[in-house]
């Protein structure tokens, strides 16, 4: 009985011990009750997977763009081109960075910067930027400040601050004549006032030098003729610096509108919003800055007489003196745009208004401009309208029949709701006109018209992709490198002569018509204004 | 059937009734749905980054991730967090696995989530909210929905821990 009593007590104690060591049948279901959830995820998943590739595809279908930036060759290398520098104001001073030769004391700057807010990243980008074969041989600026600063800038050939170790400083020539006629100096950037860019260039053209020459191309028409053909003559390597060109969304946007993805353009509109002194031109004058230390003589040259003014000097682009106002500083990057993009060529016809409403600080140019180009050949109407006393943003658009184009750093494409070439897909669902048919952001690996809600909020105040990959790339870099380059190679860069000279009428073409206030007209047979 | 109800009762360690068990368990396996698709469609996106995101914080702790956001390292990093961590949560949500470690990841996260984008009635947001909220947003009650689930545990009911602690147990 004990025996049998032990014996069953054993069993039982063992039964137990099977029982909650051993996975029964309802562990096994309890245990994997919810893996069929994750199987009808996977079945939803593959289903929302191929409806969006199914959407993609139909995408593609209507607009698929493959061209890529114009320049993304490396630097060219071997002996390194000997180059000049002509002005070393605010834009001078951009030019040389982007080359590759910051001031000290900038890069000081961005390093305390990155001290003082860690997402500042200017410093690192800039250190990563790719490194250009050129040397500065030589310097020039009229204000010996700027003469002595460029030099300094020339010699950080390390790209470090005040402390830091610095190679030779090239001379600092007096004029422009000198620096061009020094026989170690094969290339000049130009960026001087306005009303010295044709003047230089054709110098440096007669003596065989190679131009890269800040916009616009001249301050004048005759001097625009001798520029041209001047550099046709000598075979230089002339790029104009209008470095939208290398925009990689400007790229897309020629391809969409060769691909007649917009339909029939019939207008264009483009515009520049600003709203601060500085943006209109009302620069700082420098404390030590006077008769003594600028050549203000030199600083006139072809311009009418007027004695010597601080003013004048620093804030020459509000004088039709030295600069041709809205019509060269700005509408001549939104018309060279949409020249790269569209071959526009030279405009039938002009009309332009505006007036002087804001700054009134004895400016003759105006704040407040419009200008309305024809081109009868394309039918269709160029609108530039510029203030520079508001920041409301209106972007670069292209409307066509099919879809309309707006155009910023990112692309983004709408059908059109009254579209005839996309009727039926509007009808049949496939497409929707409140969303793009097709949107690029650079940075982005795919482009299509299926980028997220969110990252299209991101993308289009600047936030995504614009570091992504840690590389922003500066254009202005980009176009010098071209020049370079093309130097190397011994062909015509992106902005050559024939698109100068397009830029320079068309812009020409609109300050006459402000001026004169009246319309004027282009001869394509006698290759006049008229 | 009373037998049935009974028999499972007993085995519930926890004492939930089986209609509790059962809206416990649902919850779990939801939020473990919509975090697992949360993390593979991060992951399924060559483009995806959470560096906007970053950018994009406001209050208290907003410089912490500003910082975060600054640093491309750390964003590789917040990014592989974020696409695999809300993946393999999401999975140990909806199996029951690792369930209550799956849980205080998912609540770390949340957290995060919460102190970099918090309801404040000053600020606002560049990515667009699908709600109104002030101070308690979606996040905050996703945050303590999961609390609850934590102080309620299911992985032994419904999931694949069970088989876990058996394993243990031998």
């Amino acid at each position: 009985m004990n025996k049998d009593n032990k014996e069953s007590k054993k069993k039982e104690t063992k039964s137990e011990k099977t029982k909650s060591q051993t996975i029964g049948r309802r562990d096994l279901i309890k245990g994997l009750a919810t893996v069929p959830v994750l199987g009808a995820f996977s079945y939803a998943w593959l289903n929302k997977t191929n409806i969006d590739a199914k959407i993609r595809k139909q995408m593609r279908e209507v607009v698929t763009l493959n061209s890529q930036p114009v320049d993304l060759a490396p630097a060219a290398t071997g002996d390194p081109i000997r180059v000049g520098i002509i002005g070393f104001g605010i834009r001078g001073r951009q030019l040389m960075r982007a080359a590759g030769f910051a001031e000290p004391t900038w890069i000081d700057e961005q390093k305390k910067a990155h001290t003082e807010n860690s997402a500042n990243r200017n410093y690192e980008s800039y250190m990563e930027q790719e490194k250009l074969n050129m040397v500065v041989n030589g310097v020039c600026d009229i204000f010996s400040v700027y003469s002595r600063e460029a030099a300094e800038t020339a010699a950080n050939i390390n790209r470090e601050g005040v402390s830091g170790i610095m190679g030779k400083q090239p001379p600092q020539y007096k004029t422009f004549y000198e620096l061009l006629d020094a026989p170690d100096i094969d290339a000049v950037i130009i960026a001087a006032p306005d009303h010295w860019h044709a003047p230089m260039a054709i110098e440096a053209a007669k003596r065989g030098k190679h131009v890269y020459c800040e916009k616009p191309v001249s301050w004048s028409v005759p001097e625009l003729y001798e520029l041209v053909k001047t550099v046709r003559e000598k075979g230089i390597v002339f790029q104009l610096g209008h470095q939208g060109r290398q925009t990689e969304s400007y790229t897309k946007a020629k391809e969409a509108i060769e691909k007649n993805v917009l339909g029939k353009i019939s207008l264009i509109e483009v515009c520049t919003n600003r709203n601060d002194p500085n943006g209109a031109w009302v620069y700082p004058i420098h404390p030590e800055a006077n008769p003594k230390t600028i050549d203000w003589p030199q600083f006139l040259g072809q311009a009418p007489y007027h004695e010597f003014s601080l003013e004048r000097f620093f804030r020459w682009r509000c004088w039709w003196d030295y600069s041709t106002g809205l019509n060269g500083d700005l509408l001549t990057h939104e018309y060279d745009a949409l020249n790269q993009i569209m071959k526009l060529g030279i405009p039938g016809s002009v009309t332009s208004s505006g007036g002087i409403y804001f700054f009134k600080d004895g400016r003759t140019v105006p704040d407040v401009l419009q200008v309305v180009m024809e081109f009868p050949k394309q039918e269709l109407s160029f609108l530039y309208s510029a203030t520079l006393a508001s920041n409301r943003n209106r972007g670069k658009v292209i409307m066509g029949h099919d879809a309309s184009m707006e155009i910023s750093d990112r692309l983004v494409i709408k059908a059109d709701p009254g579209s005839t070439q996309y009727q039926k897909k509007i009808e049949d669902g496939l497409i929707n006109v409140d969303t793009p048919i097709y949107s690029f952001t650079p940075g982005k690996k795919g482009a299509d018209g299926f980028a997220t809600a969110t990252e299209q909020y991101f993308a289009s105040r600047g936030l995504l992709y614009t570091y992504r990959n840690g590389k922003r790339v500066d254009t202005t870099h980009l176009h010098i490198k071209e020049w370079l380059n093309c130097i190397k190679a011994g062909i015509q860069p992106s902005c050559n002569i024939d698109a100068a000279f397009e830029e320079g009428i068309s812009a020409h073409m609109s300050t006459r018509a402000l001026r004169e206030n009246r319309k004027v007209y282009w001869d394509p047979d006698k290759q006049e204004i008229v | 059937m009373h037998k049935i109800y009974n028999m499972a009762k007993s085995e519930n360690t926890y004492n939930y009734t089986n209609f509790q068990a059962f809206l416990l368990v649902t919850l779990r396996v939801l939020f473990g749905w919509y975090f697992l698709y949360e993390g593979i469609t991060k992951i399924a996106n060559p483009d995806w980054s959470s560096m906007g995101y970053l950018m994009d914080s406001k209050g208290a702790f907003a410089g912490m991730f500003h910082s975060m956001a600054s640093n491309l390292s750390v964003v590789a990093v917040v990014d592989w967090m974020n696409m695999w961590g809300l993946t393999l949560i999401g999975l140990g949500l909806m199996l029951g696995l690792l369930t209550q470690l799956s849980m205080f990841l998912g609540m770390l996260l949340l957290l995060l989530y919460y102190l970099s984008h918090p309801a404040l009635a000053s600020v606002t947001y560049i990515m667009p909210q699908e709600g109104s909220y002030l101070i308690v947003n979606k996040t905050l009650i996703e945050l303590f929905a999961m609390a609850v689930l934590f102080v309620f545990p299911t992985g032994q009911i419904a999931g694949l821990d069970r088989f876990i602690s058996k394993w243990i147990k031998n």
